[in-house]
């Protein structure tokens, strides 16, 4: 049984009115997230550098964000005169847009418990529905798809505001998206393989019974750690911020950009912190699953959801109040010499353990045999480098 | 009537988008047109059932590839509309104009030939089970059609040797080039 069960007996206009109940519940819950985010990065930041921070608008400062955002409304809409037009105006769209999308596929709450069948169900006006926005077949590949999207929204509007600085941050936030995709995708397929399914609800069904059966523990940690750094680097934040260094761009991609666009990319970039915290929590720690102590039993799951991600927005502002800035060079090999290699070998590991499970192989054989290649090809491997160093010395000294 | 409705919308983005890409006068307008045909494409599969195709139509052509025409568009600085007249060869017009009609004139004929176009079939990552679209493509892909497959990855290794090789100048050739 797959897929949401509202839909699985035909589609009346009780069906449609929950799905766009969901639908509103979901956007009106991430905008109001993200402007509490925003405040929330501010304050703590504030806190870590021994300031104050906002505290005028609201108790605590709380309104800020939402007095930011109607000073935003109503400033005046800046054009530079070589930007194109139609691009300019769609950029910040195709950023706020794919934000919003790929928090669809993440399961906020319900009791889920690892059986075969419905789990994880809410009730809501009679019928059975998951605490979640969409449940496609394609389910965690429409994270990459979207963050592969996002990308478009950075990179034209870089390139339609007409202006040097903006192009060197789109290109350089490409290049680094691009990079630390593949990381990114080598490490939820690692999850994919261990939950045997793609879709985010079945993940987290899977992971339902205790601590020990988190993917976080059965995939090893180091998917997790892949992840965690390669989605720092997919946001843009400290310490991958090169998109934005202020110092050397102004400010990145969205210089040229005023009032409402620049608040929508503002928007955007916070809106994907907390979906990334969420999708963490999903892959790797099991989404909703807590105990649940008294009273509402729907109540709890989505209480340890939400402090769960909790611990990750907060990890992101630690991080960057306390992380300098990588140099490009740094970022690159970070990701291609690192990342990638470790993800892919960890991938094979992974793969190899299932498959000996599943096939009931010799545990000597199994491992001895995947050493032997290990140090076959580890072995050429060097060999090649060292062959290509000396080629390349050779080539200097003959200059 | 449903299946109808969405193969119409998602045709007519894909055409507008085909035209699109041939009319634009900027490279970069070329480029998001492409993005939308791969849209267009992307929501038939999704309408075949084929959602892993549609996937995989919007990660790597979508977001990989057209970024990777972006990209070079953005780099080279050719990203300003440019006179078609210069720099092509000498019967290249004509030759493309035989091409298309060809190629136009070949699918008209299939699907005159064909006594049925529409089989009714679903595709080989089609609807089968809801489950095993993923299961499916990667058991033909690494039984079936395996040589095919392990042979399209040497060709793209040979390809980013090759471009490796080619943007890499030997080392003596670089005092020369910076003496001059």
């Amino acid at each position: 049984m797959t897929g949401d069960p509202l839909f699985r007996d035909g589609v009346d206009l009780v069906d449609i009115g929950i799905m766009g109940l969901k639908v509103v519940v979901a956007f009106g819950f991430l905008l109001v997230a993200t402007m509490f985010m925003v405040w929330f990065e501010r304050k703590l930041i504030s806190d870590m550098q021994n300031r104050i921070g906002p505290n005028v608008a609201g108790p605590w400062g709380l309104l800020q964000t939402f007095a930011d955002g109607v000073k935003f409304f109503f400033k005046e809409d800046l054009r530079p005169e070589n930007a194109d037009p139609l691009v300019f105006r769609l950029a910040p769209y195709v950023s706020a847009v794919t934000a919003f999308l790929s928090f669809a596929i993440v399961p906020v709450g319900g009791v889920f418990k690892d059986v075969p069948g419905d789990t994880g169900t809410v009730n809501i006006f009679g019928r059975e529905t998951f605490l979640q926005v969409a449940d496609p077949p394609i389910g965690i590949l429409l994270l990459l798809a979207m963050s592969s999207i996002a990308v478009y929204g950075i990179m034209l509007a870089g390139w339609s505001s007409g202006s040097k600085y903006p192009l060197i941050g789109s290109v350089r936030a490409s290049a680094q998206a691009i990079s630390y995709e593949a990381a990114l995708g080598m490490s939820v397929v690692a999850v994919v393989i261990l939950a045997g399914t793609l879709s985010t609800h079945d993940i987290v069904a899977r992971q339902a019974g205790g601590l020990n059966t988190w993917f976080l523990v059965t995939s090893g940690v180091v998917p997790f750690i892949v992840f965690l750094i390669a989605a720092t680097a997919e946001l843009n934040r400290p310490p991958f911020d090169l998109v934005e260094a202020e110092q050397e761009l102004v400010g990145g991609f969205h210089t040229e950009y005023s009032s409402i666009r620049f608040a929508l990319f503002f928007l955007a970039e916070f809106m994907n912190v907390i979906t990334m915290s969420a999708i963490m929590v999903t892959l790797f720690f099991g989404g909703p699953a807590g105990p649940i102590f008294f009273g509402l039993t729907w109540f709890w799951p989505t209480i340890w959801f939400m402090s769960k991600v909790m611990v990750f927005l907060f990890i992101f502002v630690w991080f960057r109040a306390t992380l300098p800035r990588l140099r490009y060079d740094q970022l690159m090999d970070l990701g291609w010499k690192v990342l990638i290699p470790l993800s892919l070998f960890w991938l094979m590991f992974i793969s190899l353990k299932e498959l000996r499970a599943s096939n009931d192989w010799n545990w000597v054989a199994t491992y001895g045999a995947a050493a032997g290649g290990l140090l076959l090809g580890g072995t050429l491997l060097v060999t090649a480098l060292r062959a290509g160093d000396r080629a390349y010395q050779k080539d200097s000294e003959d200059a | 009537m449903v299946d109808t409705i969405v193969f119409l919308v998602a045709a007519a983005i894909c055409l507008t988008g085909a035209v699109g890409v041939i009319l634009a006068r900027n490279p970069v307008h070329s480029a998001l047109m492409l993005v939308m045909t791969l849209f267009g494409i992307a929501v038939q599969f999704v309408s075949q059932e084929a959602h892993f195709l549609a996937a995989v139509q919007v990660i790597v052509y979508a977001g990989a590839i057209v970024v990777l025409f972006l990209f070079v568009i953005m780099l080279l600085g050719v990203d300003t509309a440019q006179n078609l007249e210069i720099g092509i060869l000498p019967a290249q017009k004509w030759a493309a104009l035989c091409f298309g009609v060809g190629s136009l004139a070949l699918t008209g004929y299939i699907i005159m030939a064909v006594d049925n176009p529409v089989t009714g079939r679903t595709g080989l990552s089609g609807a089968i089970d809801d489950t095993a679209n993923v299961r499916l493509l990667a058991r033909s892909l690494f039984s079936n059609y395996v040589y095919a497959f392990e042979l399209t990855s040497l060709l793209l290794v040979i390809a980013v040797i090759g471009a490796v090789v080619l943007a890499r100048k030997p080392a003596k050739e670089l005092p020369d080039e910076a003496g001059r």
